[in-house]
């Protein structure tokens, strides 16, 4: 459909006034709101976010295209809110307890939500109570943990023990990373994923949600 | 104890690695008095830090610095600084800090009395005010135990005493990710220097009370990080390269407040800081690539005091443990730095050092000596921090610009766009700073808290 190229081409550029006036101009035209999502503004921000991964777009520029992409959610939100469409995933993030660390783990919050994804962020130096407790409220599908400190990456492990003791951890996925995280690492603490930077991670949250849908 | 610096301490002829203007001579250990010395420094693996690990964690710490320093003994070193990183928890937890010190330094003063070999050790406390959001810079218990740490890893047997401290971070973090100038120049050159200011005068009374040295600290928070993210490919270089030149202004502060050197090895800014202070100073490069990549490898050497690895973890290698292989790899790149001086030819060294990195990428470019020497001239002609760092941002971008069309730095067409696109933006800034913090002030209300930078809300 025109508009909906016409959409994603004014995304692409991060024209935030043009995106929001073509997202009103095609619900006005009686598109769904998913498939101006769909095939708008998320197809967009798909080749904003592989063009992010080859180096051809900085990580600014990206931002502008993020936030351009915000406010045509804001247009678009009550429209998927009253076709009852359900979110593609959400994903809570957050830095472990003891560190502080945070541009990596807001990279990819970044990327998730420009997949689609609902993201929350927890911020940084999260301790394992709070994590439980905001698992058992927000209820994401995914908990995406980060660490940057050898002495800290340790504590995904107990973050991990305390979901399986609250049994939580088979309701949702738990994906690690961060500089001294490994695969390896991950299966150790039995993880269910890993990845090492912010386009793998959208990858990776895509391929589990994908094969958790399969099972259910 | 202030110091102000009106005139450069070094010409371009005199700013060379292994020799500073003011060396430092303590317990046998000269540095900068004609020789370059290694600066080793390791951390644990992955591990936890509780009661139930205090052995184990000793025993790391005691393996690596007994090995580092039988390598030393072994390729016939003399002479060494040590650098302790706290990590978190051993600064807030300040009888972790002690312990580690306490140890290294007992370890150190063994292989003195037994090998005749000499060394220093760095004491690093971790900036841990940031644990409260917005963080407490000026109060509270998180300063206290930042000041703690100084005080107890001092008594413990530190003798240098050096932070990566982040104040203005609240909004530098942003500014980077964003390509942020007018941010960049708030975070900087308002917020960081005013608590660079506030910091390094308490930093400075607790090594005159404790009869340590008060070294430096470095812009890791700021120039680092986007060092690191340009290198990702996240951010342009030429942003991380202003952003290195601004640094410089808030990493002077600490000498302007009493602080002798030696700086600390990730502040790459310590250039600049040497031809204006002529105190010697640390620097990390190509062996440092064991804790993060860079584009500086060569240039970095080309006016260091210390030559250090950064930080490397306990792991084994096919050789031997890391923190090992990179005492190796330092020893040998003194002995280059250190036979060239002998015989004359440390200026040979240093323009080759030079020459071979600075047309490749903007953060290396500069850090040529003539440019070096421009920029500390343009920082120290300016009649405050936010003077300063304005000015000097605007003659990087110009130096950038004019490498380009010299054909003596390589860019990219991507690069120039930015680069022109900083520049602009640069040259809209207004040079009045009241007018400047009155409408960044607004803009960043609730990420920080201007009492905790001494000023008006
Ligand atoms: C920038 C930086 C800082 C900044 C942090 C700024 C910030 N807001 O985050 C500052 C200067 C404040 C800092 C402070 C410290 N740091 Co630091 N820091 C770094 C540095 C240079 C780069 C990290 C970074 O931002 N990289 C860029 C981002 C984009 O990459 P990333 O974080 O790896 O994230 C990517 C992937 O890992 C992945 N990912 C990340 N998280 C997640 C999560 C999930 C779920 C998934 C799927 C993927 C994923 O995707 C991301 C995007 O691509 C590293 C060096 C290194 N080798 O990593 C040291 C480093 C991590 N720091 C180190 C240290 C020691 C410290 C300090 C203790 C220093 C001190 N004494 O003060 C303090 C501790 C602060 C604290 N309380 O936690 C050491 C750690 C050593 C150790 N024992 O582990 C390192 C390795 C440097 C070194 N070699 O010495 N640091």
């Amino acid at each position: 459909m025109e508009i909906l190229n016409e959409l994603s081409a004014n995304l692409q550029e991060g024209y935030a006034d043009k995106t929001k006036k073509l997202t009103e101009e095609a619900l006005a035209q009686g598109i769904p709101a998913t498939e101006i999502l769909e095939k708008g503004l998320i197809a967009g921000m798909n080749i904003v976010g592989g063009k992010f991964k080859k180096n051809e777009m900085y990580l600014p520029e990206v931002l502008v295209v993020a936030r351009a992409m915000k406010f045509s959610m804001d247009v678009l939100k009550p429209h998927l809110a009253a076709a009852r469409v359900k979110s593609r995933g959400k994903i809570l993030l957050g830095t472990v307890k003891g560190d502080m660390h945070d541009i990596g783990k807001n990279l990819v919050g970044i990327m998730l939500q420009g997949a689609g994804f609902d993201v929350v962020d927890v911020g940084t130096d999260i301790s394992m109570e709070k994590f439980v407790e905001t698992v058992e409220r927000e209820q994401p599908d995914v908990l995406g943990l980060s660490a940057l400190l050898t002495t800290t990456m340790v504590y995904m492990k107990r973050v991990i023990e305390a979901l399986e003791q609250r049994q939580l951890r088979g309701k949702v996925k738990v994906i690690v990373g961060g500089a001294p995280i490994t695969q390896r690492y991950a299966d150790e603490i039995k993880a269910d994923g890993y990845a090492r930077d912010a386009s793998s991670a959208v990858d990776l949250v895509r391929s589990l949600l994908n094969s958790g849908a399969q099972q259910n | 104890m202030k110091q102000t610096f009106s005139s450069l301490a070094l010409g371009p002829s005199e700013l060379v690695f292994g020799r500073a203007k003011h060396p430092i001579i303590r317990n046998g250990v000269s540095i900068g008095s004609g020789s370059v010395l290694p600066e080793i420094k390791f951390t644990l693996s992955s591990i936890s830090i509780e009661e139930a690990t205090r052995e184990e964690i000793r025993s790391q710490y005691s393996e690596m610095i007994t090995d580092v320093c039988q390598r030393a003994v072994d390729l016939h070193q003399s002479q060494l600084v040590v650098e302790f990183e706290l990590l978190p928890q051993m600064t807030v937890e300040s009888h972790w800090g002690v312990m580690i010190t306490e140890l290294l330094k007992e370890v150190m003063e063994q292989f003195r009395s037994t090998e005749g070999l000499q060394s220093l050790l760095r004491v690093t406390p971790t900036d841990t005010r940031e644990f409260k959001k917005p963080p407490l810079r000026r109060e509270g218990r998180e300063l206290e135990d930042v000041l703690t740490s100084f005080r107890t890893c001092a008594n413990a047997g530190g003798d240098l005493l050096s932070i990566e401290s982040t104040g203005g971070k609240e909004v530098t973090d942003q500014a980077i990710m964003e390509t942020d100038v007018r941010g960049m120049l708030f975070g900087v050159g308002v917020l960081a220097a005013a608590d660079m200011e506030f910091l390094w005068e308490r930093i400075c009374e607790i090594a005159h009370e404790t009869a340590t040295i008060p070294a430096g600290d470095t812009a890791c928070g700021i120039a680092n990080t986007a060092m690191v993210l340009a290198d990702k490919h996240y951010i342009p270089k030429v942003f991380a390269a202003v952003v290195r030149a601004m640094t410089a202004v808030r990493s002077l502060i600490a000498y302007e407040a009493g602080a002798i050197g030696p700086g600390k090895d990730c502040g790459y800014e310590n250039a600049y800081i040497k031809a204006i202070t002529g105190f010697p100073m640390s620097m990390e490069g190509k062996s440092a690539a064991c804790a993060h990549l860079s584009t500086v490898g060569n240039i970095a050497g080309a006016y260091t005091d210390l030559w250090s690895n950064e930080s490397v973890q306990n792991v084994k290698l096919l050789s031997a443990m890391a923190p090992v292989v990179s005492m190796e790899q330092l020893i040998y790149d003194c002995r280059l730095f250190n036979t060239s001086l002998r015989g004359g030819k440390e200026m040979d060294l240093r323009d080759l050092l030079v020459d071979s990195d600075s047309s490749l990428d903007p953060q290396a470019f500069i850090f040529r000596p003539e440019i070096v020497q421009m920029l500390s001239a343009t920082i120290i002609a300016g009649r405050s921090h936010y003077e300063k760092t304005l000015s000097v941002a605007l003659a990087t971008a110009a130096c950038l610009d004019q490498g380009v069309k010299d054909g003596t730095l390589l860019l990219s067409q991507r690069e120039q766009k930015w680069l022109h696109k900083i520049a602009g933006e640069l040259a809209d800034l207004p040079t009045e700073e009241g007018q400047f913090i009155e409408e960044e002030k607004r803009k960043w209300l609730g990420h920080v808290d201007l009492a905790q930078y001494g000023l008006p809300r």
